[in-house]
């Protein structure tokens, strides 16, 4: 217990999370052997899903979290302290359409705007105005994939690790927007508040 | 559009919680009346003086001869106004304090308040650092009043990171950067635009680790350059403190205000039962001047909600 309380993401960063956790010296055993309960007060740990980490942390619930910087960019409004970047659970944010001719972009030449779906709309959205492209942005809440196969979309915005599941659907990357990395952000009052507990373990994260 | 609705980041107050209120803010009423601040109040709807706004205004209307009236965002602003204007002529040091309404914009739904109770002080007329003593010993006075037990006062530094970039020449596009990436807090956005600055090795490590330092006393002791001038000016206050309120600061080198005008010291108030600042406040040596009367000045203001909600934790034992 090093009187921190810990947002940690179920999902694809848990394993590396714990892990990383492990290492410094948070025993994290209770926490790996139990994925149905949410708090674990010997460690300080709360487990939760990615996109929520930073909604406990900006207000105080978590001191700090760990979450993806995907996550992060989509939720660019929250007053949250960004401090590492851990470096695992490397994605990247792509622009992807079906194989073959690029529907988006014969959809921006001659209908002036182009359909996206994407379970990142702010992302998306924020893309395609920097890059002076019109875009309408549809959010879905999973297998963005289907989009563009049944023509819901031209296009989706998503993250992608290795690019099989974009494979498997017939879709190729036409544009990286991002690489995204796991972060360990912090609580703007604990960062001043709880200064010794949190340097200590940034501390111990930069010898490992 | 539904009659019996209110727009959202606004509420009602009801008896039970308004006597609440109104208790706290009478206690810290009367602090602020003993210390020989008076009372004022100012209009909401204002001209729009787009170069002095803290922060833009987010709601405007028009007058009868079309000319821009927004609701206040601040009041501070209109404070240096009454004391350049309707002042003009009195000595300073001059005092004032105020229980208002400041209108905001907010981000969809984040439970922001586009109107929200502020009870503040300014101090005008009294530089560093027996002015931004006595703001400080006055706003923990005001904390203590209210009730709260654990609060602390982080104390930075406006002009300490921009002076230090300066001191490097750091072209001025790149510094923007740099200071946009402090404000949000993005350590790691810092990290990238600091080492794009193309500095020496040894600014960039001290570029780095500034917005790290925070914590008693001790971390104003063996700096130099322009870290230790800034931190001979904290020095100089903590000093004229007593400890009551000496022992309830933070020095925090990385803090920073996104609001325009402060110039100087920089204050915000933390408590360990709420996860959001419940008030802030700093110096603007340079903001009367801009209404012709060119003074020193200092103030803060407290979030009452907030401070409402703090106090409650306490009483609660915290999370």
């Amino acid at each position: 217990m090093n009187g921190l309380r810990i947002a940690v993401p179920r999902g694809a960063l848990f394993a590396k999370t714990v892990e990383l956790l492990d290492r410094i010296g948070i025993d994290t055993r209770e926490v790996r052997e139990n994925d149905r309960k949410l708090l674990f007060e010997d460690s300080g740990i709360v487990t939760m899903r990615p996109s929520d980490v930073p909604t406990y942390v900006e207000a105080g619930a978590a001191d700090i979290g760990i979450t993806g910087k995907d996550v992060l960019m989509e939720q660019s409004e929250r007053e949250v302290y960004e401090l590492v970047d851990l470096g695992y659970g490397e994605c990247t944010m792509v622009l992807a359409t079906a194989a073959g001719e690029d529907r988006a972009t014969e959809a921006l030449r001659r209908l002036g705007v182009v359909r996206i779906a994407t379970k990142y709309p702010r992302v998306a959205a924020r893309h395609f105005v920097e890059t002076g492209r019109q875009a309408e942005i549809v959010e879905v809440k999973g297998s963005v994939e289907l989009a563009p196969l049944t023509g819901l979309a031209e296009g989706i915005v998503d993250l992608t690790a290795t690019g099989t599941t974009l494979r498997e659907n017939g879709l190729v990357v036409r544009e990286e927007i991002a690489r995204c990395t796991a972060r360990l952000i912090a609580n703007r009052v604990a960062h001043k508040l709880k200064a010794r507990e949190i340097d200590a373990l940034l501390e111990r994260i930069d010898a490992v | 559009m539904a009659v019996d609705r209110i727009p959202s980041g606004t509420r009602d107050v009801l008896p039970d919680e308004m006597r609440e209120l109104r208790a706290m803010t009478d206690r810290i009423r009367g602090v602020f009346e003993r210390a020989g601040y008076g009372e004022v109040y100012t209009p909401a709807l204002e001209y729009e003086r787009r170069e002095l706004a803290a922060t833009l205004p987010a709601y405007r209307t028009f007058d009868e001869q079309g000319q821009v009236l927004v609701l206040r965002s601040d009041m501070t602003v209109p404070i240096a106004r009454i004391a350049a204007t309707r002042y003009a002529h009195v000595d300073p040091p001059l005092r004032f304090c105020y229980f208002a309404h400041a209108y905001r914009g907010v981000r969809p739904q984040r439970g922001q308040s586009r109107e929200f109770l502020q009870a503040g002080a300014e101090l005008v007329g009294a530089p560093a650092p027996a002015g931004t003593a006595e703001a400080l010993t006055l706003l923990c006075d005001a904390l203590d009043a209210a009730g709260l037990k654990t609060y602390q006062v982080g104390v930075g530094d406006a002009s300490l990171y921009p002076g230090l970039l300066a001191a490097m020449e750091a072209a001025a596009g790149a510094r923007d950067l740099v200071l946009a990436a402090l404000v949000r807090g993005d350590f790691v956005g810092l990290e990238r635009e600091v080492r794009a600055l193309g500095l020496a090795q040894d600014e960039v490590e001290l570029l780095l680790e500034v917005p790290r330092i925070r914590g008693g006393p001790e971390v104003l002791e063996g700096l130099s350059g322009a870290l230790e001038q800034a931190a001979a000016g904290m020095r100089a206050t903590h000093a004229l403190l007593e400890p009551r309120v000496a022992d309830r600061l933070i020095f925090d080198l990385g803090l920073v205000r996104s609001l325009g005008y402060y110039t100087g010291a920089v204050f915000q108030v933390y408590d360990p039962a709420h996860g959001v600042p419940i008030g802030s406040g700093g110096r603007y040596d340079d903001l009367l001047g801009r209404f012709g009367r060119p003074l020193p000045a200092v103030g803060f203001a407290l979030n009452v909600e907030r401070l409402h909600i703090a106090l409650t934790e306490e009483e609660r034992g915290g999370r």
